[in-house]
């Protein structure tokens, strides 16, 4: 197990930029998550930590070791696709014992070392099967065991459930952090779903066109962003002009709603329903719509309805 | 589907069964059963006796399963390499390498058979090269042997390993590689342990394909053998153009069908075993 940091890392195609002067660094048995939408390099980034590709610039630390050129093979690092990427041609067992195999663990310990990764994952019983008789969060699973297996230094996780449906993603979220957890492994998630970075995550770090845009506590980024693309990447946010020509964020769910003549005037425009919550779209006076999100207590606001809203100050953050 | 519908299908395909069977199937019935049957004297043996009695017809057929054998295994080391580097080309690179695989099938057997002639041939461009740079002093003899029957067989039928191998290699996601690598797996190992694994089912289809064609091959044998190199079909045409016995040559055919299923039978089995099935 070990730390990770990455110092002005950067890849370019031609002019392009994929990672542009990165900076990160994750200290040992953290969960990190990259965020970011599709195009924002976080892929890359991964791909370099993993030795799947070489940086132009910058440099690669795992364990306070310099990676920056040294294979894939040589980084002990556990990757997990999107795609699962399990050997076709091999049992579930069979792809747990790969790992151990390559590094000359055999005999009993490997048998024994591939189950217990089964078992983790909650895998035993299945171990003759073939991937393709397993369903995709099986499979995922299996991948997990197979890249966690030989103790790697790090665990990569690049969008590892994006090919799961909803239920069964909360389910593996759920089961991966426990997991992370269990190992104490360094652990690096890639995704673009913001709600899989804020509930897994010690810290997110959020990326467009290649450049960190802000690297923090899940509410911390998420009360407090570092600017316009943050605040609106990880989640609603609405925007309010502040005393000093700023303009501030504030999240739905710090809005008060309540009967005309409380606080700002506004018409409801839409409710929709979210089980638990229900949030409503607002237009102001001025025109300027408001999202604010209540407890669903039985019975809602139509549309068409004038309301009014008001918000602490304190719940304000000024973004540039 | 019920009864009704299902008869109703069948009279669609009647007509082409019919066709089939009578133009296909019934020949081939007349012609196994040719060793079988004497006129007036019913069913005898003694075509097949005539076989073991004559050595030669068995060498010829040992003959012909090893030249098989040789040109399968030539097509196997050119053609796995040459699919494998076409799975490493650019989308464009990949249509020009395909279209040059494929090319020759759109040229007469004939005219790449005698193309052959005129390179292997003693003042042919592979003779003058090997002359030029020292290597022989005098011109290698590659036609109207075993060599140049090889050769040729092995460049008619490459097509039939790449394209098989080639869809195969393609098919394998790239991610399953590096996995393997960021999973510790040196190049060679990845290789053997995950590549050639999965390409193995098409390697043995496409080599069982060019082996079985490679055993009824005709045209090439005759012209590059010039009449020297005994295969099984030369023997044929021999049997039932110049010497008329049928009836040995339906003998041949039976035994060449035989082993040929057998071939066959024996890869299914072993395909089936392998995909654990």
């Amino acid at each position: 197990m070990s730390d990770i940091r990455l110092e002005g890392v950067t890849k370019r195609y031609g002019t392009f930029a994929a990672a542009d002067q990165v900076d990160l660094s994750v200290t040992q048995g953290e969960f990190v998550t990259i965020l970011g939408p599709s195009g924002s390099g976080k892929t890359t980034l991964l791909s370099l930590i993993a030795g799947l590709n070489r940086p132009t610039s910058g440099r690669i630390f795992i364990g306070g070791r310099d990676v920056t050129n040294a294979t894939a093979q040589e980084r002990n690092i556990g990757l997990v696709f999107q795609s699962y990427a399990l050997f076709p041609h091999m049992s579930v067992l069979e792809n747990v014992l790969f790992p151990l195999g390559v590094r000359k663990i055999g005999g009993a310990e490997a048998d024994k070392l591939a189950r217990d990764a089964l078992k983790l994952v909650r895998l035993d019983g299945l171990e003759a099967r073939r991937p393709s008789q397993l369903s995709g969060g099986q499979q995922q699973r299996v991948a997990l065991a197979r890249a966690v297996v030989f103790k790697p230094d790090i665990l990569l996780l690049d969008e590892p459930l994006g090919a799961l449906d909803r239920k069964l993603r909360e389910e593996l979220q759920v089961e991966l952090k426990q997991l992370q957890r269990t190992l104490g492994v360094t652990t690096l998630l890639v995704t673009h779903d913001q709600e899989e970075a804020l509930s897994l995550s010690d810290r997110i770090m959020v990326l467009d066109k290649g450049r960190t845009q802000q690297v923090a506590a899940p509410t911390e980024a998420y009360l407090r962003p570092a600017n316009r693309f943050v605040a609106e990447f990880l989640g609603i946010a609405n925007f309010v002009d502040l005393p000093d020509g700023r303009q501030g964020v504030v999240r739905p769910e710090r809005v008060r709603l309540a009967g005309e003549g409380q606080g700002k005037a506004a018409r409801v425009i839409e409710a929709i329903y979210l089980g638990q919550m229900v949030r409503y779209h607002l237009a102001l006076d001025d025109n300027r719509s408001v999202v604010v999100a209540v407890p669903f207590l039985g019975t809602a606001h139509a549309p068409g309805e004038r309301v009014s809203v008001s918000w602490e100050s304190a719940d304000v953050w000024p973004v540039t | 589907m019920n009864r009704a519908s299902r008869l109703e299908g069948f009279g669609f395909i009647a007509p082409l069964l019919v066709l089939m069977v009578v133009a296909f199937n019934a020949p081939i019935v007349y012609m196994l059963g040719l060793a079988f049957w004497e006129k007036g004297r019913g069913f005898t043996l003694e075509h097949y006796e005539g076989l073991l009695e004559a050595p030669v017809y068995l060498r010829v057929l040992g003959n012909t399963m090893r030249i098989a054998l040789i040109a399968t295994i030539a097509n196997i080391i050119i053609g796995y390499p040459l699919a494998h580097w076409m799975r490493g080309l650019g989308s464009r690179g990949r249509m020009i390498a395909l279209a040059l695989v494929v090319l020759p099938f759109w040229v007469s057997i004939l005219v790449r058979t005698y193309a052959w002639i005129v390179v292997l041939g003693n003042g042919g461009i592979v003779n003058r090269a090997l002359q030029w740079s020292g290597l022989t002093d005098a011109p290698v003899s590659f036609l109207y042997n075993e060599l140049g029957v090889t050769i040729g067989m092995a460049n008619v039928l490459l097509p039939f390993l790449v394209l098989p191998l080639f869809a195969a290699m393609i098919r394998i996601d790239d991610r399953l590689l590096q996995a393997a690598a960021s999973l510790g797996a040196p190049p060679r190992t990845i290789f053997w342990k995950v590549y050639f694994p999965l390409t193995l089912p098409a390697l043995a289809a496409g080599a069982l394909l060019v082996f079985i064609l490679c055993l009824g091959f005709y045209v090439t044998p005759a012209i590059l053998g010039g009449g020297r190199v005994p295969m099984i079909s030369n023997l044929l045409d021999t049997l039932i153009n110049q010497i008329p016995r049928w009836e040995q040559a339906s003998a041949i055919s039976t035994i060449l069908l035989i082993v040929t299923l057998v071939i066959f039978a024996a890869y299914r089995r072993l395909d089936r075993k392998a995909s654990g099935t």
